[in-house]
This record gives C-alpha cells, sequence and structure tokens, in this order.
C-alpha cells in the first residue's frame, strides 16, 4: 500500500480476474461486429458494437498481437494493431490497460517468463510512443503457463506467442 | 566421463567385495546420450527380524523399502526370496556364507526392528561382503516413530550404499515439487511435498494462484518459489515446518522470478523484469539489503551457486540465443561455457562441484546434459519432446526434472536419469508433476 496506488492494486486484481475468465476470448459466432437484438440503431451498452465496451475493443480494435519465435519485435501488421489500440485509448482516457505477454511452450519456463515481459514490454513501448501515458499503462507475464491453443504444432504456437491489451474501465476515478 | 565413473563404482565395488564385477563397455568420449550398460551388484535382503510382536508389521515393509532403494539405483540387483537358501531368524545368529554364495548373493543385508519402552522403532542392520565371508562396516542402530519407518529403512540402504559404493546415499531426503492437474490452457498448480520415491505427499499451498519454480534451502527447512499471488510472479519463502510463506520484500509492481538459495541458506538470487530487462540481483533474506549483480540489456535468469558460494552459473541470451555463463558470486564479468548447437537454460551446480547440469534445446528437441564447470565434456543424458529443469540428488550422482509430453493432451511429470544416462525412470506422483528440487539428505 505504501508505494502502490489503488489503482494499480485494481488493475493487479483484474489481470488476475482477467486470467481466470473463460469468457475473456469470444470464440464463437454471436461476437461479430452486427448483432441482431440491438435492434434499428440501438446500441447495447457492454456490447461489441459499444464501441466504449471492452466486447468492441476486443473484436473492433482488436486486442492482440503475435510475434515470431523468440522474438518481441512488432511485426508491422501488429503495429497497425496498436496503432488502433493507441487510438481507442487516446479516446477513452478514463481506462487503463494491462498487457499479458505470452510465450509458446517450445522454451524453459523462467526464459519464457522473461521473454513474456519482453514482449509486453515492446507493447507497451509502442502505446507510449503514440501518446498514451505510460501511468495508464502495466504489464505482466505469464510466460508459457496460460497457452490459449493446447496443441503442439506451429499452428497453436503462433496463437500463443502473443501480448495481449487488457482494458479496465473506471481506473482513474477509482 | 562416464566411463571414469562407472570404473570408479565397479572398482570400489571390487575393492570392497573382493569379487568380480562385470566392467561396463569402453568407448570414446563424446556428446552423447549415453545408454552404457553395467552389470548391476546381487544381494539378498531377507525380511528383517522382528524382535516382538509389536514389531511385527515393520520387519517386512523395512526390508522391501530397503530393496527398492537399492534396486532402484539401477547399481544393484536383488535375488529374489523365494531363491534364498538360508532364512535369516535371529540378527546375532552367525551368517552361513555358503548358502548365499551358492545363489551369487555378493552383498547380503540383514536387519531386525523391536519396538522400545517409550513405542519407538529400533532398527539394526548389517552389511556383510559374502565372497570374503566378513562383515562391510560395523552394525548401525536407529531409533524413530513409527511413522517415519520408511525414512528408517532409506538411512539403511543409504548407508549399504555408501559402503559398497564409496558415495553418500540420496534415498533420505525429500522432493518440493509443483502438482498440475487440468488441461494445458486452464492448469491448476500447487505447491507439494514428498519423499524422492513419492511416498508422503503433501500439499503445501493451494491452487489459487500460479505457483512456479520451487527450490529448497541447503538445510531443506525452507522453499523459494513465484507465485502469482500478487497479480504478477513475485518471489515468496515458505517455512516447510509451518508451512507459512511470505512474499520477499522485492520491489513492489516488478516481476520477480527463478530464485535459489545461496549455499550460506541466507542469500537468495533471483531474477527481476525492469521493462524488457531482466537481470540477476541478490538478496540477503535476514535484512532485506539487495545488490544487483548483472547489469547487460539481455535476458539473465536462473542463477544457481557453485557449492562452496564463490561462483555462480545462470543463462543469458546476450550473444542472440540462450546460453550458459559462470561469473563471480559478487557479479562481474561472465564467461561462456557453453557452446554447442542450439540453446541452453536452467542450469545447476552439482553439489560435487564438478559438474553443471542443463536443459538444452536443439532441433526441436529438449534434453537434460552435464557438462564440467568450464563448459568441457558435454554429454546429453535424455531427449524428449520437452524435458526441462534438472535438480541434484545430494550425491551428485542422479538427476530429477520434468517430461512433458506432445499434444492437446499433454501432461508433465517427473523423471530421474544417472548422470551416466542410465537409469531414466518415472517418479511416480499421483498427479501431472513440473519443476523438481530435490533436497539434501536428511
Amino acid at each position: 500500500m505504501k508505494h502502490i496506488s489503488k489503482a494499480l492494486m485494481l488493475m493487479a486484481a483484474l489481470a488476475v480476474s482477467a486470467c481466470t475468465n473463460p469468457n475473456r476470448f469470444p470464440g464463437d459466432g454471436s461476437a461479430g461486429g452486427y448483432d441482431a437484438t440491438a435492434g434499428q440503431g440501438g446500441i447495447i451498452p457492454g456490447s461489441a458494437n459499444d464501441p466504449r465496451s471492452s466486447a468492441y475493443f476486443q473484436q473492433n480494435v482488436g486486442d492482440r498481437v503475435l510475434f515470431a519465435v523468440d522474438t518481441s519485435s512488432l511485426s508491422p501488421e501488429a503495429q497497425a494493431t496498436l496503432d488502433g489500440q493507441a487510438q481507442w485509448l487516446m479516446a477513452n482516457a478514463d481506462y487503463l490497460a494491462v498487457i499479458e505477454g505470452h510465450a509458446d511452450e517450445q522454451g524453459t519456463r523462467e526464459y519464457n517468463l522473461a521473454l513474456g515481459a519482453r514482449r509486453a514490454n515492446s507493447v507497451m513501448e509502442y502505446l507510449i510512443a503514440r501518446g498514451i501515458p505510460a501511468s495508464r499503462l502495466k504489464f505482466v507475464s505469464y510466460g508459457k503457463e496460460r497457452p490459449i491453443e493446447i496443441c503442439s504444432e506451429e499452428a497453436c504456437y503462433a496463437k500463443n506467442r502473443r501480448a495481449v491489451t487488457i482494458i479496465s474501465a473506471g481506473g482513474l476515478t477509482s | 566421463m562416464r566411463q571414469f565413473l562407472t570404473c570408479v563404482t565397479v572398482a570400489a565395488a571390487m575393492a570392497l567385495l573382493a569379487v568380480p564385477v562385470a566392467m561396463a563397455q569402453n568407448g570414446p568420449l563424446r556428446i552423447t546420450i549415453t545408454e552404457g550398460v553395467i552389470e548391476p551388484i546381487p544381494y539378498a535382503v531377507p525380511s528383517f527380524v522382528a524382535e516382538s510382536a509389536a514389531a511385527q508389521s515393520y520387519a517386512d515393509q523395512l526390508s522391501r523399502v530397503v530393496a527398492e532403494d537399492l534396486t532402484g539405483t539401477g547399481l544393484f540387483r536383488e535375488i529374489p526370496r523365494d531363491a534364498h537358501i538360508s532364512n535369516i531368524t535371529s540378527f546375532q545368529s552367525p551368517v552361513q556364507f555358503p548358502d548365499w554364495k551358492a545363489i551369487n548373493a555378493q552383498a547380503l543385508i540383514t536387519g531386525a526392528v523391536d519396538v522400545n519402552g517409550s513405542g519407538q522403532l529400533v532398527v539394526k542392520f548389517r552389511v556383510y561382503d559374502v565372497f570374503a565371508g566378513t562383515e562391510l562396516g560395523d552394525g548401525m542402530q536407529f531409533a524413530g516413530t513409527a511413522d517415519g519407518v520408511r525414512r528408517m529403512a532409506h538411512k539403511v540402504a543409504d548407508q549399504v550404499y555408501a559402503r559398497i559404493t564409496g558415495e553418500s546415499g540420496y534415498f533420505d531426503s525429500r522432493v518440493v515439487f509443483v502438482s498440475e492437474t487440468g488441461p494445458k490452457d486452464q492448469r491448476a498448480k500447487r505447491l507439494a511435498i514428498m519423499d524422492y520415491d513419492g511416498s508422503n505427499l503433501q500439499y503445501l499451498t493451494d491452487s489459487r494462484s500460479i505457483v512456479l519454480a520451487p527450490r529448497f534451502s541447503p538445510t531443506g527447512d525452507r522453499v523459494l518459489y513465484t507465485s502469482y499471488e500478487t497479480g504478477e510472479p513475485r518471489v515468496h519463502v515458505l517455512n516447510v515446518g509451518d508451512v507459512q510463506s511470505r512474499i520477499l520484500p522485492t520491489q513492489p509492481g516488478m516481476m520477480s522470478f527463478a530464485p535459489r538459495f545461496a549455499p550460506d541458506g541466507r542469500n537468495v538470487v533471483y531474477s527481476v523484469t525492469q521493462g524488457a530487462n531482466t537481470d540477476i540481483f541478490r538478496m540477503d533474506i535476514g535484512s532485506g539489503a539487495t545488490s544487483q549483480l548483472t547489469t547487460a540489456p539481455s535476458i539473465e535468469t536462473g542463477p544457481s551457486y557453485s557449492p562452496d558460494g564463490s561462483r555462480l552459473v545462470f543463462e543469458s541470451d546476450r550473444s542472440g540465443t540462450q546460453q550458459l555463463y559462470v561469473m563471480s558470486a559478487n557479479g562481474g564479468e561472465p564467461q561462456r561455457i557453453s557452446f554447442g548447437a542450439g540453446r541452453y537454460g536452467t542450469p545447476v551446480w552439482s553439489p560435487r562441484g564438478d559438474l553443471i547440469a542443463f536443459t538444452k534445446q536443439n532441433a526441436g528437441r529438449f534434453h537434460i546434459g552435464v557438462m564440467r564447470v568450464d563448459g568441457s565434456e558435454e554429454r546429453l543424458l535424455t531427449a524428449s519432446f520437452l524435458d526441462e529443469g534438472p535438480t541434484w540428488a545430494a550425491n551428485g550422482r542422479v538427476l530429477m526434472f520434468m517430461r512433458e509430453t506432445q499434444g492437446a493432451q499433454g501432461a508433465s511429470s517427473l523423471y530421474s536419469v544417472d548422470i551416466s544416462g542410465r537409469n531414466l525412470k518415472r517418479v511416480p506422483t499421483p498427479q501431472g508433476a513440473s519443476d523438481p528440487s530435490w533436497g539434501p539428505l536428511q
């Protein structure tokens, strides 16, 4: 409590709860940009067509970037995604973000923790360079502890070598 | 190296038992997975003698555990009891050596157990060199509580091992590790502790937070580990006695991990991540005083002390890939020691000081290997889809590590292997298991 702000504590708590929430990564067909139940011009707050929602951030902005084996450099595609994240964070200034870095299973545990940190840091530095205050950003690495794909093939590994930006509202007002 | 060790073992056995033992095959030294064969020494261990009715239920268990320990090393072969000609019905009666010679038992272990006035077990044993017709060392006696009966058997086996090989044993030891359940993408992890053979398992934490890589203190009284309890990985220290843990006072909000005790049991080395950079730090866990030991902008992690505390081996990707380095325990310029193909990580210094064990990743396979402290005489002991994180037995002759199987159903378990590459076997655990740390001889 001495050195850590309430906001950071909240972010830490969110990071933990987020990583145990199986619904964090929508994968079913209902997650598209169009939602029939939204009706004519109506926006359901929190749904994917509410531009201030985390669902919108995940699906329309893109919450993650992928990395090549044992690297933390940002591809042009990753940079384009992060440009979108930066724009969104600029427009939604009361949101905080925790960037989670991950590695695939082809590496030793502790090295992969450090590698995941390097990846998350790459994303954080990029967002800072695009004007997002460092005080709104924080990163944590899960190394190879939290894969989203479980096969032992490159198709899965490619999706696991990722940095995911988890946004949370109201951090600055708490 | 393999030949040398093999010859030491065999020579020791020959000197002490004065009987011919098949020599191991000779071959050139090279970096290769060794599957050499040595002829195990045949021995007999009849059921221990129960010296009172109260001791009856322990007598057979003691001799069975002694046999499991000895045979489990791959250096000894038990002659089954139904082949025995003599029965041992009294601990004091003279041994009928011709009966044991006739079944080619080169070593004979006899024992007895009694329950004393205060309810403690009293275990006695003798070891005989059958072909010389003499006792090997003096008879010994241990006393302990009945729930420690397996430990008493391990102590007997440690003595037998030491007398026949000339090396200290490792049977009366414990392993702290991570017990794992659930699929790869929702794996739950808890710290657990057990005897080296998988008996007496106890859990030390629940599975609310991810826990990684526990490491014993030099005396086995405490365990360092990494936990996500605060949201980011931080180093914790746990008292084995009362299972209480506390977070080390590393900088809040920063990742700290890869802890290991110094031989003094007071200093701890670990990694801290600041931005993209991971460096090695040291903390006196009595005072909380810290110092930074590496300053390169690369990843430095996995530090492990030499047994005299003067040097550290660690891994760094400063060259572009993970490699092993040795430096003074106070920091300074490190010397790279790994130069083979592939990536090297998780170095651990042997308690004998002569070897460094590591994980090697090359051409899509993982290996556990050993090399001399200067990086020479690298030998790979295992190969699989994922072998990782070796830990040394107290006598520096056996390694335990984790092996994870491939694919969506992949699971991890613990294995042990001799530093010769022989005697690879799974260590039984009730669930998945990873990140073993092998404690000292108790």
